[in-house]
């Protein structure tokens, strides 16, 4: 049982507050993975969950026991790091068994859980090579296998794979994804690239200047983001809005066309709808063409409604042109309403 | 241990002994020079200033030192360009070139000396060419500038090695897209040089700038190699106050007069080669 | 040049080529040509140093090197070079790399202060301060002796081996050292197991370098020492008197040494240096 407790954890540098009060819990075996942009926090938490990095104050408990005081040896972790960090002077075998050399356990163990690893890992055939001669996914591999030979309570992985290219790094989000579930580990996973998030984990994070934004299942971050900067960051493109005037008993003009939402008093919110979740009608939002961009599968369309940026995913099939004027409709049910002054959702 | 503390532990020993061995001597020989037994006076600097000898070995120190720099920026810099740009044989032409780094002043002068002693090498091969019958005493008091050659000479050789590694790890760190950026918006080889190597190159040009002067100051056993006492300098006053005066008050005032002229330069070329905050590579 | 040499006639840079080439020989030889007038000095007979007009090709008589070897006071006095630089050698990289590893690895307020005080030992004259110390030495029992000559020489040569190792440190990334950690490892034995195997050779280089930067020192080993002489306080002192094959042998024996040094560093020379800069 290993259930990782974030109780109040902040972190200054200097004058920079890097995390403002962190509290989270990860649950026995759950991949959670942070996502933020660079800068938000997130590899300073799993640093300091590493114990790399000293909080300013707050504790963290892994498996009902309180951690944040021990060196990184004792915790019970174990962790992948962005440039692999394989050791230059040792053979892969050595770099696997380097763990479980320290560990003192006898030749043979340590023989039989090298390779072990490095068969789930697809990396037996290199065992006797240095890290020069590998390949950066050869090298993800070793220092995944390392982290995984060590049987940890946790792995912690800081962006693993933003070093590889497109096409491997699509190849070992899966394979990841499929044995960090047999080493039934929990793991905390590090990312700025949301796909990568919303394909791998269990549940998100999202992180944005030192606060959590949302934490929360893939889809309920993508589906119904908390606040208006996850609903900014994730999708691609990002949810448009629009500003929303009161038209009284929980109706709304937005853009000339009345919607019903939240029932509050207030003069002006704001009004979202993720692109893909509208369709050209009869009566809709009138946006003027600027940008068209077949994409193959969809049509992005980068239009203006009074001013206002505004994109829409549509068929491929559609003709657009650029200065032609839209109407769409968007899909009732998708619409989310935002504070414009606290930036939370409404509902 | 703590990381807090951690770093000092690992700084403690250095800087413990560079308080012992470096700071705390300058604070002596500060005092040394500024007395003479009783109390503090000026006496040893009037005493070094006004004896006939300093402001010969002043002003042998200086021109030298105007002699010899600026002739081994200009060579370093070229030897620099040179071997940036070679493909074949960079190492072999770069460890020659850089030989002399590892030979002491001592040796280099002992090396000048056997091409301009009298029966040397220089003295022969004039003779075999025809050029005198007979070897000429070229290191005398009667041929000042042949024995201020053959020193500038000898410095020359010994201490360009020291700035033109400096120089070559500067050139390395100047990233090749500016050059191709230039050659793109039309700068010649020349303009290239001087308008992007110079500039960016200001960190090592101070270093080396600073390195080489201090050291030039400093000219010592090359001298006493190849002039002896024909070509006073202070830092061979110094260690003739010491040695044969046995008068420490008297060298320490000559070693606080280097230390001003040597901080003088260094700040002079500090400020003269100064980069603008954010203007770094 | 090549480059811009492309847009030039065909003759020009062929020309250009054979004065960039010959100028590159040039220079070689002007480095070289005085080191071979030494050897012929010191591959010849007594005799043959002192005559005239010199040969162009050394006799390969080991005359000179053998009455350099029974000159008295000579074997002590390379001994003594041997053993001072050997002293500086250790004491540098023993108390310079801790400082240099602390540098490339922590923030720590005062760092900038510790900087200081390494790059002013650069910019004063050291040997300069052999005087105070010679007094300072008398007193606590240290004159005249390899040990007390050793830590002048340490003096010069740390600054040397803190920048350096520092330098080389900063080329190890801290996540080598941070898997470490994470894999079971104490800060001690993160560096004992990864950093030090991998900085070996640097270490050595630098090592090499405070050799060399003792064993060509000439000022403060000819003020601190009397009876111990060093090989180049030895030759200084006799400068006036000693017959020319002498002083040809000994800076010959002063400069192998070095050659073969800079030979073994000349990898790290460069690197080194460029963070030196800074």
């Amino acid at each position: 049982m290993a259930v990782i407790e974030i109780k109040n954890v902040a972190k200054r540098f200097g004058d920079y507050q890097a995390l403002h009060d962190i509290n989270m819990t990860i649950e026995d075996q759950e991949f959670m993975c942070l996502l933020g942009a660079s800068g938000c926090g997130k590899s300073t938490l799993l640093r300091i969950i590493a114990g790399l990095e000293t909080a300013t104050s707050g504790e963290v408990w892994i498996g009902g026991r309180r951690i944040d005081n021990l060196s990184p040896k004792d915790r019970g972790i174990s962790m992948v790091f962005q440039n692999y960090a394989v050791f230059p002077h040792l053979t892969v075998f050595e770099n696997i068994g380097f763990g479980l050399r320290m560990q003192k356990l006898p030749n043979d163990e340590v023989k039989r859980r090298v390779e072990r690893t490095a068969e789930l890992m697809h990396i037996e055939q290199l065992l006797k090579r240095y890290s020069g001669e590998l390949s950066g996914g050869q090298r993800q591999r070793v220092a995944v296998a390392r982290a995984l030979a060590m049987e940890p309570d946790v792995i912690l992985m800081d962006e693993p794979l933003s070093n590889l290219d497109a096409l491997l790094r699509m190849e070992m989000r899966a394979e990841l994804k499929g044995v960090l579930a047999e080493s039934k580990t929990t793991a905390i996973y590090v990312t700025h690239d949301q796909v990568e998030a919303m394909s791998m984990a269990d549940r998100i994070s999202v992180m944005h200047e030192g606060r959590i934004a949302q934490n929360a299942t893939p889809v309920e971050v993508y589906r119904n983001p908390a606040e208006k900067f996850v609903a900014g960051f994730i999708g691609n493109p990002p949810m448009n809005f629009l500003d929303a005037k009161s038209a009284g008993s929980g109706n709304w003009t937005v853009a000339g066309q009345s919607f019903a939402g939240p029932a509050i008093d207030k003069a002006a919110i704001e009004f979202a709808i993720r692109p893909e979740d509208m369709a050209p009608a009869e009566t809709g939002i009138a946006a003027t063409a600027r940008v068209v961009e077949p994409l193959g599968a969809h049509l992005l369309v980068t239009c203006d409604v009074g001013g206002t940026l505004f994109r829409a995913v549509l068929d491929s099939d559609l003709v657009v042109h650029p200065g032609d004027i839209l109407t769409l409709a968007p899909q009732a049910d998708r619409i989310r309403w935002f504070d414009p002054e606290t930036t939370q959702a409404l509902s | 241990m703590n990381p807090r503390i951690l770093p000092y532990v690992l700084i403690l020993p250095v800087t413990l002994f560079l308080c012992l061995f470096f700071l705390y001597p300058f604070v002596l020989v500060s005092q040394q020079a500024f007395s003479t037994g009783s109390g503090f006076t000026l006496d040893n600097f009037k005493d070094v200033m006004s004896h006939w000898k300093f402001p010969i070995s002043l002003k042998n120190t200086l021109y030298l030192a105007a002699a010899v720099v600026p002739f081994q920026l200009a060579l370093a810099l070229l030897m620099a360009t040179m071997v940036s740009k070679m493909k074949k044989g960079r190492d072999l032409v770069l460890y020659v070139w850089t030989i002399p780094l590892g030979i002491s002043d001592l040796a280099a002068g002992i090396i000048w000396l056997a091409i301009f002693e009298q029966s040397g090498f220089l003295n022969s091969m004039m003779s075999g060419l025809g050029f005198i019958d007979r070897p000429m005493n070229l290191l005398s008091y009667q041929t000042p500038a042949l024995v201020f050659l053959a020193i500038a000479l000898a410095e020359i050789w010994r201490a360009t090695a020291i700035m033109l590694v400096i120089l070559v790890a500067g050139i390395g760190l100047i990233p090749k897209e500016y050059y191709e950026a230039a050659e793109v918006f039309g700068a010649s080889p020349w303009k290239r040089f001087t308008r992007i190597t110079l500039p960016l190159l200001r960190p090592s040009l101070s270093t080396a700038l600073v390195l080489r002067v201090i050291l030039a100051f400093e000219v010592f056993a090359v001298v006493q190699a190849l002039g002896g006492t024909l070509f006073p300098v202070l830092m061979g006053e110094t260690y003739k106050y010491q040695f044969e005066l046995l008068d420490g008050g008297s060298a320490a005032a000559i070693a606080l007069i280097i230390l001003l002229i040597s901080i003088a330069f260094t700040l002079l070329i500090l400020r003269a080669l100064r980069v603008p905050k954010g203007a770094t590579i | 040049m090549s480059t811009a040499a492309t847009d030039m006639p065909g003759n020009t840079r062929k020309a250009g080529r054979y004065v960039y080439i010959a100028a590159v020989v040039l220079l070689c030889a002007w480095v070289i040509v005085p080191l071979y007038f030494l050897l012929i000095n010191t591959l010849s007979s007594p005799e043959a140093v002192n005559s005239f007009p010199k040969s162009f090709i050394p006799e390969f008589d080991l005359g000179s090197l053998s009455f350099f070897a029974n000159f008295a006071g000579m074997l002590t006095a390379l001994k003594n070079s041997i053993i001072v630089a050997g002293l500086t050698m250790i004491m540098s990289i023993a108390i310079g790399a801790p400082a240099g590893y602390a540098l490339s690895r922590f923030d720590f307020p005062g760092k900038e202060l510790f900087r200081m005080l390494i790059l002013l030992t650069r910019a004063f004259p050291l040997p300069l301060l052999a005087l105070p110390l010679a007094v300072m030495f008398i007193r606590t029992g240290l004159d005249d002796t390899a040990f007390g000559l050793a830590l002048v020489h340490t003096t010069l040569a740390v600054p040397f081996a803190v920048l350096i190792t520092f330098s080389l440190f900063s080329g190890i990334p801290i996540e080598l050292e941070e898997a470490a950690w994470t894999l079971g490892c104490t800060r001690l034995t993160a560096f004992t197991k990864v950093v030090l195997p991998l900085i070996l050779p640097g270490i050595t280089a630098s090592a090499i370098f405070a050799f060399v930067i003792s064993w060509n020192e000439v000022f403060a080993a000819a003020v601190l020492t009397i009876e111990n002489r060093t090989l180049t306080a030895f030759l200084l002192q006799n400068l006036d008197t000693s017959p020319l094959h002498l002083k040809f042998a000994g800076g010959f024996i002063l400069v192998v040494p070095a050659l073969i040094f800079i030979f073994a560093v000349r990898k790290y020379l460069f690197a080194m240096w460029g963070i030196a800069n800074r």
